[in-house]
């Protein structure tokens, strides 16, 4: 995967809690997501299709305290249960990450699907076969939250 | 005198009816739907939506093709519609202009940019 595929998405993120949520985010070295990795801990995660001259997805992944928190913080409303809110909002920020990307990727014409949202411990992703997966941990106030970014140009 | 905000996300519908409900709207006249087919049906029925403020990405019609199909029929020809989406590409606005809407704002979106651009349009 060309590393200059990630950026878009990284900058959208930023942009997506500085400007949402009002909140700074610090986006720490991206790896190779590794499913036997044990170290990321989540709960819930938006994830949107890429189609059209790229295939792949994207995913972004919370705790449960940190989707929490994120929720009360858009909704001014304390939020203390997984309900219809929290998949709101987690989809409506993926969907904002991987559209604002985008603007990024400008070379190839990139459909985006409409987000899913899956919930429970450390779920399993069905990433894409042959596509690799990059994690980008982020740190913000609620805690750490993560990016999965799975790119690949169609024929290449 | 009514607005439609269309929306799959309720959250975000909620964010733009309060930006409405600042300016001093009455809630009778802030209609909201949460996809293009249910706006469609809105706007069949109703004689009185005077800005259309849609999403692009919806299940069942998306904004995109709402558009389309609204601005095919005589009365909401000259209606502002502003859409209001994640899809940052500038092909994407463009596909947007020429099928009809009146501006193009790209989330994630402040109450009062958003308030502007609202204002622009209710004092037309």
């Amino acid at each position: 995967m060309d590393v200059r595929y990630i950026n878009p998405f990284i900058v959208a993120s930023i942009n997506a809690f500085t400007n949402f949520l009002q909140t700074e985010i610090k986006a720490q070295k991206p790896f190779l997501y590794d499913a036997g990795n044990s170290d990321l801990h989540y709960d819930v995660s938006g994830i949107i299709g890429l189609a059209g001259e790229v295939k792949g997805s994207v995913v972004v992944s919370f705790p449960k305290l940190a989707a929490l928190k994120i929720v009360t913080r858009m909704t001014g409303v304390e939020t203390k249960v997984f309900d219809d809110d929290v998949t709101d909002a987690v989809g409506e920020l993926v969907n904002i990450v991987a559209g604002n990307a985008k603007k990024g990727l400008q070379q190839f014409r990139i459909e985006i699907s409409l987000p899913s949202v899956v919930k429970g411990p450390q779920h399993r992703i069905a990433w894409m076969a042959g596509v690799p997966v990059i994690t980008v941990p982020l740190s913000c106030e609620f805690g750490m939250v993560y990016l999965f970014v799975s790119i690949k140009e169609v024929g290449a | 005198m009514a607005i439609l905000v269309v929306d799959d996300s309720r959250l975000y519908r909620n964010i733009i009816k309060n930006v409405l409900a600042e300016r001093n709207m009455a809630d009778e006249g802030i209609l909201d739907a949460g996809d293009g087919s249910e706006a469609l049906s809105i706007l069949l029925e109703r004689e009185d939506i005077s800005l259309l403020l849609v999403d692009w990405n919806m299940p069942k019609m998306n904004g995109l093709d709402l558009v389309k199909k609204i601005r095919e029929m005589d009365r909401y020809k000259t209606m502002p519609i502003v859409m209001i989406t994640s899809e940052a590409a500038r092909y994407n606005v463009m596909e947007a202009l020429k099928a009809g809407v009146s501006d193009y704002v790209v989330k994630p979106i402040t109450g009062r940019i958003l308030g502007n651009k609202i204002d622009a349009f209710l004092q037309r």
